[in-house]
């Protein structure tokens, strides 16, 4: 395999774009990635989206977003994996590159969903579950991840206190990413008070409904060598995928996101590092148990420490490994296409010691965890700094 | 919306609680054209039992369309046999905060939502109080 490096990054502002298409956004995010990398023609153009049809009523994006920015004719694939879509365009371009199959590709995520209202919204996202014999009896997506709590809660003893200090924690470094759709800052007492969405999870415990498009530029390092200047070289040195069952019914164990920790081991593995060889990391907190235990399976912590983790500050922008210093989904947004090419875009910004007051000072080695549905599938990448 | 077709085709799960029990003991439900554990595909049917103890819930207090007359919605996750989970509505509770892990239940055949005035309404069932 080839070494493979990411030579640009872009996105748009996270948020409710109302004056903006999902063509428009996604246009704006890959020209940025193209212009941050000096380059101008690909190889292949990657697609991570997880619902164009029912967002925005559009298939067949991956040609509808070639021709938008003038490259009709470019190979260009859309590839779908819920939330984890972002992840899988990802390392569809890495398996291109890494092959020899391509030499440039420009990988993208994106979402359009405020297009639609919250009930379409909702049941959009909630294609992402079991819809035959879960979504039928009425569970949604907040309340699948609200079992997942309570299972957690009820062996381990995490508590609603440390869900909400994860919230706390994303929001204060969402403060200091001027892309991230809310710039609130949050207690414990707000988030334990905002509406009840599922017990045991609270409004702010939820990620929001996103418009956003992310794009990084892949190429071999040998190439990055070539064309990038001064700026430290960043290389995709692991990349893990895996599945689990879509129904929580048939989980072994529901205090374990198996996909995540299998996703994870993978890509340690092809990139010979270990838990605590990282430096900084984003992690897929769609709801704050999902922080909890995705820290958990990528083995910053032990099984049943990541709530006390959190609330100790273990995980925060000056603790021992930081963990979501963009905001995360919570703060930073989820449009659930873009997110994963997002998190990859955030810890190359960390890398390149580009990310201004969310800095994470002298951070080499970093990993973005991806995830889709409520774990049903996970994607993870490692990634340092070429010395 | 749930089709016709889709909904009769699920009617020997969703009103009998029927399953599919692998040469190999394993039980599935829904059944599948394979056992996911030993890769057999020799079954015969069997029907589930109706009592079990909840494993997990939550109480959905911002519920999906098609749902919204029957808001807060307690929902388990029970496990009726060794090994055989089902994700059901809780009917009947005075108060959803009675709702606890371990919670002995029962499957109880019943209405479990209704695509407006003149669609199709779902049947199944929900787990009460045991």
């Amino acid at each position: 395999m080839r070494d493979v490096a990411v030579i640009g990054v872009g996105m748009t502002e996270f948020g409710e774009l109302w004056s903006d298409s999902l063509r428009t956004i996604w246009a704006k995010a890959a020209l940025a990635a193209l212009a941050d990398a000096g380059v101008d023609e690909v190889d292949l153009i990657t697609v991570g989206c997880m619902s164009p049809g029912l967002f925005v009523g559009q298939e067949h994006l991956a040609s509808v977003l070639a021709d938008e920015i003038g490259m009709a004719g470019v190979p260009s694939a859309r590839v779908e994996s819920a939330c984890a879509s972002g992840g899988l365009a990802l390392r569809t371009g890495f398996a291109e590159v890494a092959s020899g199959l391509s030499d440039t590709v420009l990988v993208t995520g994106v979402e359009k969903m405020t297009d639609v209202d919250g009930s379409d919204a909702t049941y959009a996202l909630g294609t992402a579950a079991d819809q035959e014999w879960e979504g039928f009896h009425g569970i949604t997506f907040p309340g699948l991840y609200a079992m997942l709590a309570m299972a957690h809660m009820e062996r381990y003893g995490t508590t609603v206190e440390q869900l909400a200090a994860v919230a706390v924690k994303n929001h204060a470094n969402g403060l200091l990413n001027p892309h991230a759709q809310y710039h609130l800052k949050l207690t414990v007492e707000d988030v334990l008070s905002s509406t009840m969405v599922a017990d045991p999870l609270h409004l702010f415990d939820c990620s929001p409904v996103t418009d956003g498009a992310a794009a990084v530029i892949l190429t071999t390092v040998e190439r990055a060598k070539e064309i990038n200047g001064k700026r430290p070289i960043v290389k995709i040195s692991g990349s893990g995928l895996a599945t689990d069952t879509i129904t929580l019914a048939n989980r072994e164990d529901l205090t374990e996101l198996k996909a995540v920790r299998l996703a994870a081991d993978r890509a340690y593995a092809m990139a010979d590092r270990k838990p605590e060889d990282m430096h900084v990391v984003e992690v897929h907190d769609c709801f704050t148990i999902a922080e909890i235990m995705a820290t958990e399976a990528i083995g910053l912590f032990e099984p049943g420490e990541g709530g006390a983790a959190a609330a100790g500050g273990l995980t925060a922008l000056n603790g021992k490994i930081p963990v979501n210093t963009s905001g995360g989904l919570k703060s930073k947004g989820h449009p659930v296409g873009a997110t994963g090419v997002a998190q990859a875009a955030e810890i190359v910004t960390q890398l390149r010691g580009e990310a201004g007051q969310r800095q994470v000072e002298g951070a080499t080695v970093g990993l973005a965890q991806n995830m889709g549905g409520s774990g049903g599938s996970s994607i993870v990448h490692i990634m340092e700094v070429v010395k | 919306m749930i089709s016709p077709g889709r909904s009769w085709r699920e009617y020997p799960q969703r009103y009998r609680l029927e399953a599919a029990k692998c040469s190999c003991g394993k039980v599935l439900y829904p059944p599948r054209v394979v056992c996911p554990s030993c890769k057999g595909d020799t079954f015969e049917t069997i029907v589930l039992p109706r009592k079990g103890k909840v494993v997990t819930y939550t109480v959905v207090r911002v519920p999906p369309a098609g749902f919204t007359e029957q808001t807060p919605l307690p929902i388990a996750l029970v496990e009726l046999m060794e090994g055989v989970r089902i994700m059901v509505q809780v009917g009947d509770l005075a108060d959803p905060d009675e709702l606890e892990i371990g919670m002995p239940v029962r499957l109880e055949f019943r209405r479990i939502s209704w695509d407006g005035d003149a669609g199709l309404i779902f049947y199944g069932h929900k787990a009460v109080k045991s």
